[in-house]
C-alpha cells in the first residue's frame, strides 16, 4: 500500500484500526490504514465526513487511547497512554478556532499553560517569541479569545500548539472553519513556518485545493479505509487512479454541468 | 476631576489590555455596564447592598440593643418612637431586626461558602471521569436530593442539636445537590470541547483540567444557581428558626421572631407582619439580583 | 431562459438594533433576478443571508428593513403585511436553508411534512395529496420514495434531507426559490448530485433562483450571474463565465488567494483590505 520505507519515516502507521460502540452499534470508523511520513513532509488525509480521517489524528495525538494496531513516531512505539515527553514532540491545531480556545483564558494564559505542565521557565521570552512567528503582536496578550478575529483565534491555537517546539504537527481542517480571505493568510504562516522549523505534519482536509496546496502527498479515505495514497503531482497531472479519488477531484474543480446529467442517474436512492 | 474619570474610563475601555489585572478589571467593568441596564437587577443588588450596611452598621444604626427589655412598653405598635413597635417583652423590634440582618446574613453566606464548593468538586468530578466515580458520586447526591429540604435540615439539626452553627451544616447539606448536579452538565457539556482536548494533549492531569478549565466554565451557573437559592436557603433558616431549631432565643433571627409573633398576630399584626417583610425584601433582592446576575455572566453571550 | 425580471430590488438597507450599537448589515443593494440562477457570494458579516430573507420579510424583530423598491412580479413586498406575506412565502417564492436537520420537524414522518407544504384545498383527498408527494419524491430522484415517505428525518442522510427540503420547497409550484446555503453542509460529491438536482428542476419549471453561498467558485460554476457582496454592498455583478475578468479589486484579491491545484509552490496571495470599499 505504501512506497515508502517505514524505518527512516518520522510517523509510520501500520493497521490502524479504531472503532466505536459494540454489538449492533460496532463502527469502523478507523479499519485498517497503513500509511508512513518522512520527516519534514507534509502528509494529507483526505475524504468526506465520516471517513475517519480525524480519527487517526486523534488516535495519532493521544486523545483517544482505543486504538490497535502498530504506531511509531520519531523512532519510539506507541502505547495507548503516552508519556508527557510525548506531547512536547506532538501537538495538534484543532479546527473551530472559536471552540479550541477557552473563553475565560486570556491570550497570556493560554500560552503560559503548557510551559506550566512541563515545567519550562523563561515564559515570557517564549512567549513573545512565540507571538511574532505567528504574526500576533504584544497588543494581543491580554486579550480573550472573544476579542480575537477568526484568523487571529487559530494563529493563538498555532502559536499555542508551537510553543513546546514540537516536531509533529497535527493539523485538523486548519481553515475550514475560516473566512475564505483570511484562509489565504493561515495557510502562507503554516507553510512558512512548517519550513523554517522543519515540522513534519500531517493535514486533514475535506478541501482538495488545500491539501494540494500544503501537502506533498496524501491518503484518500472513505468509510475508514484508505483507497489510495498519491503524491500531489499526481493531482495536478490529473491522473488519479481510484475513481472515488477522480470524483473528489472532478468535484472540487466546482459544479460541471456536463457531468451533473449523469450523476443525477447516480443517485442512491 | 473630570479629566481622571474619562482617563480611568478610557483605561477600562482600552482597545489594548496591558496585564491580566487590567484584563481582569476590563471584563468586570463590562459585566457591570451590563447590569447597569437592568434596572430590575440593579434594585436587587441595590437593597442587598443596603442589607450589608445595615448589618455592619446595626450597632449604629440600631437605637438600642436586641434584648433590652422593658416590661412596661409591651405590644406597642408603630410609632415614632419605636418605628416598628415594640414586642411582648418590650424590646425594640426595628433594633432587633437591624440586628437580626447580621444573622441572615451570616447564615446565608456560610451555607453558601460551604455548599458551592462541595457542590462544584463533586459534579465536576464525576462529570469529568465519568464511569463508576460518576455512578457513586451521583447516588450520594440523589439521596440527598430526594429529601425536602427542610425536612433533611430538621433531621439533621435533630441529630445536631439546636443553634445557629449547626443549622448552616444542616442548610448547606441541603444546598450542595442542585449545585453539584449543575456543576456536573456543565461538565458534560464542557468536557468535549476542543479546548479542553487541546489541554490533554498537553499533558495536563485531570486535576489541573478540572480546577484550571473546566471549574472556571462552571462558576457563572453556580453563582446564579446558589443566588437564586438564596431565597430558599433564608426560607429553610427561618423555617427552622420558626420551629425554634435554628438560632436560639435571644437571638433575633428573623424567622424565629416570626415564630413568636404568629402568637400576638391578632393583637399585635407587626410583630409577624415585620419580619415576614424583611424575608420576603431579601428573597426578592437575591431572586432579581441572581436573575440580573445570569445575564451578565453567561459565557455564551461573550 | 426569460430574462424579464421577477424580483425587483432597489435601495435595500437592513439595520439592526444591538444594545451596544446599530449594525447597518445591508447597505443599499439593488439587483433584479429572472427566471435564471443568481447567485450571491460574499464573507461572514456580508449582509448575504440577510438580502435573501429581507426578501421574504424574515428578518428577525430586531432588525428594519427599508427599501425605494422590493416587487416580486406584480407585489409590492415594501409595503405588504404580512397576512399578505403568509399567501406569497412558500407558495410563490420559497426558501431552503443550510441544515435540514433543523428545518425538518423531528417528531413528523418525511411524506406528512411534504403533505404539509400542499396549498390548501378542499377537493384533495388524502389519496391525491400522497400521489403528489410520491411523484416529488421522484422528482427529486429519490429512488424509494415508498420507503423515504415514512421515514423520520433522523433517519434520512443529509443529501436526501435537502432533497426532501427542496421537494417540500418546490410543492407549491413557486417562481422563485431562494437558497441560503443549501450545500455547505454536505459532502462534495453528495452536493453536486442535489445541485444537478436543483439545476434540473430550475431548468424545467423556469424557475428563478437565488443562490446564496460563501463559496466562490461553486456558485461561478452553478449560476448564471454572480453578486459579490462586500460589507453590506454589491461590489461587483457579472455573468458567471465573466468572473475572471472581475473589476473589483475585492473579487480579484479573493480570486487571487483561492488554494488550487498546482498552486503548491507559490505563496498565496492575500487579500488586503482597503478601506476605501466600505465607502463605494
Amino acid at each position: 500500500m505504501t512506497d515508502i520505507p517505514s524505518e527512516n519515516a518520522m510517523i509510520s502507521v501500520r493497521d490502524l484500526r479504531v472503532s466505536f460502540g459494540s454489538g449492533a452499534e460496532l463502527v469502523h470508523a478507523v479499519d485498517g490504514v497503513s500509511f508512513n511520513v518522512q520527516p519534514g513532509e507534509t502528509y494529507g488525509l483526505v475524504g468526506e465526513s465520516g471517513c475517519g480521517k480525524s480519527t487517526i489524528l486523534r488516535a495519532l495525538c493521544g486523545l483517544n487511547p482505543n486504538w490497535s494496531g502498530d504506531v511509531t513516531i520519531g523512532g519510539e512505539a506507541m502505547t495507548p497512554v503516552r508519556t508527557r515527553s510525548f506531547y512536547r514532540r506532538v501537538q495538534m491545531v484543532f479546527q473551530d478556532p472559536y471552540g479550541s480556545l477557552h473563553p475565560r483564558h486570556t491570550v497570556n494564559t493560554t500560552l503560559t499553560e503548557p510551559l506550566k505542565i512541563h515545567g519550562i521557565g523563561d515564559a515570557d521570552e517564549r512567549i513573545t517569541r512565540v507571538l511574532v512567528q505567528v504574526g500576533l503582536g504584544p497588543a494581543f496578550r491580554y486579550r480573550y479569545p472573544h476579542q480575537l478575529s477568526g484568523g487571529q483565534r487559530q494563529r493563538l491555537a498555532i502559536a499555542r500548539a508551537l510553543i513546546l517546539e514540537p516536531q509533529v504537527l497535527l493539523l485538523d481542517e486548519p481553515t475550514s472553519a475560516l473566512d475564505v480571505s483570511v484562509q489565504a493568510e493561515i495557510l502562507n504562516l503554516l507553510v512558512d513556518l512548517r519550513e523554517r522549523l522543519g515540522l513534519t505534519c500531517i493535514l486533514v482536509s475535506h478541501d482538495l485545493a488545500v491539501v494540494a496546496h500544503m501537502c506533498d502527498r496524501l491518503g484518500v479515505m472513505n468509510a475508514g479505509k484508505m483507497l489510495e495514497e498519491l503524491p500531489v503531482s499526481a493531482l495536478e497531472d490529473d491522473s488519479p487512479s481510484h475513481p472515488y479519488t477522480r470524483q473528489l477531484l472532478a468535484a472540487s474543480l466546482g459544479y460541471d454541468r456536463r457531468l451533473a446529467s449523469t450523476a443525477v442517474e447516480d443517485i442512491e436512492g | 476631576m473630570s479629566d481622571n474619570s474619562s482617563t480611568l474610563r478610557g483605561w477600562l475601555r482600552a482597545e489594548v489590555t496591558t496585564s491580566p489585572r487590567h484584563a481582569a478589571l476590563q471584563r468586570f467593568y463590562f459585566g457591570w455596564l451590563r447590569l447597569k441596564g437592568n434596572p430590575l437587577a440593579l434594585f436587587g443588588l441595590s437593597v442587598l447592598l443596603f442589607l450589608i450596611v445595615v448589618a455592619i452598621l446595626a450597632p449604629v444604626i440600631a437605637p438600642v440593643g436586641f434584648n433590652d427589655q422593658s416590661l412596661t412598653r409591651r405590644l406597642l405598635p408603630p410609632s415614632a418612637e419605636h418605628w416598628f413597635g415594640t414586642d411582648e417583652l418590650g424590646r425594640d423590634v426595628f433594633s432587633r431586626i437591624v440586628w437580626g440582618s447580621r444573622i441572615t446574613l451570616y447564615i446565608s453566606c456560610l451555607v453558601a461558602i460551604i455548599a458551592a464548593p462541595v457542590g462544584l468538586a463533586v459534579g465536576t468530578t464525576a462529570g469529568y471521569f465519568g464511569g463508576w466515580t460518576d455512578t457513586v458520586l451521583m447516588r450520594v447526591n440523589d439521596i440527598f436530593l430526594s429529601f425536602p429540604g427542610l425536612i433533611l435540615a430538621l433531621a439533621f439539626v435533630a441529630a445536631l442539636g439546636p443553634g445557629i452553627e449547626n443549622a448552616v451544616i444542616a442548610i448547606a447539606l441541603t444546598a450542595w445537590p442542585p449545585i453539584a448536579r449543575l456543576a456536573r452538565a456543565e461538565t458534560l457539556t464542557v468536557r468535549s470541547s476542543d479546548y479542553i482536548a487541546a489541554v490533554r494533549i498537553q499533558g495536563a492531569s485531570p486535576a489541573r483540567i478540572i480546577l484550571k478549565h473546566i471549574v472556571p466554565m462552571c462558576i457563572p451557573s453556580v453563582v446564579v444557581r446558589i443566588t437564586l437559592n438564596m431565597a430558599g436557603i433564608i426560607l429553610t433558616a427561618a423555617g427552622l428558626g420558626f420551629l425554634g431549631l435554628g438560632a436560639q432565643p435571644p437571638l433575633p433571627e428573623w424567622g424565629a421572631m416570626l415564630s413568636t409573633g404568629r402568637q400576638s398576630m391578632l393583637q399585635a399584626w407587626w410583630l409577624a407582619a415585620i419580619p415576614g417583610l424583611a424575608i420576603l425584601t431579601t428573597s426578592l433582592a437575591f431572586n432579581l439580583f441572581g436573575d440580573g446576575l445570569r445575564d451578565v455572566l453567561d459565557p455564551r453571550s461573550e | 431562459m426569460n430574462q424579464t425580471p421577477q424580483l425587483l430590488v432597489e435601495d435595500l438597507h437592513v439595520r439592526f438594533r444591538t444594545p451596544q450599537r446599530m449594525v447597518h448589515a445591508v447597505r443599499g443593494v439593488s439587483f433584479s433576478v429572472g427566471r435564471e440562477k443568481v447567485g450571491i457570494v460574499g464573507e461572514s458579516g456580508s449582509g448575504k443571508s440577510q438580502t435573501g430573507r429581507a426578501i421574504l420579510k424574515l428578518t428577525p424583530p430586531n432588525g428594519t428593513v427599508s427599501a425605494k423598491r422590493l416587487q416580486f412580479q406584480e407585489l409590492d413586498i415594501a409595503g405588504a403585511s404580512e397576512r399578505e406575506m403568509l399567501k406569497v412565502r412558500g407558495s410563490r417564492i420559497s426558501m431552503i436553508m443550510q441544515d435540514p436537520k433543523y428545518a425538518l420537524d423531528p417528531v413528523m414522518r418525511v411524506g406528512a411534512q411534504i403533505a404539509e407544504a400542499i396549498p390548501e384545498s378542499p377537493r384533495t383527498s388524502a389519496a391525491e395529496k400522497r400521489d403528489k408527494v410520491m411523484a416529488m419524491l421522484e422528482a427529486v430522484h429519490i429512488r424509494n420514495p415508498a420507503r423515504v415517505h415514512d421515514l423520520y428525518p433522523h433517519e434520512v442522510s443529509g443529501g436526501m434531507g435537502q432533497r426532501i427540503m427542496i421537494a417540500m420547497m418546490l410543492m407549491a409550484d413557486p417562481d422563485l426559490l431562494i437558497a441560503d446555503e443549501p450545500t455547505s453542509a454536505l459532502d462534495v460529491t453528495v452536493r453536486m448530485q442535489v445541485l444537478a438536482i436543483l439545476d434540473d428542476l430550475v431548468t424545467r419549471r423556469g424557475l428563478g433562483l437565488i443562490f446564496i453561498s460563501h463559496d466562490l467558485n461553486l456558485v461561478a460554476t452553478f449560476c448564471d450571474r454572480v453578486l459579490i457582496m462586500y460589507a453590506g454592498r454589491i461590489v461587483e455583478e457579472c455573468a458567471a463565465a465573466d468572473l475572471q475578468n472581475a473589476k473589483h479589486p475585492y473579487t480579484r484579491g479573493l480570486l487571487a488567494s483561492l488554494p488550487r491545484i498546482g498552486s503548491r509552490h507559490q505563496k498565496l496571495a492575500v487579500l488586503n483590505r482597503d478601506p476605501a470599499w466600505l465607502n463605494d
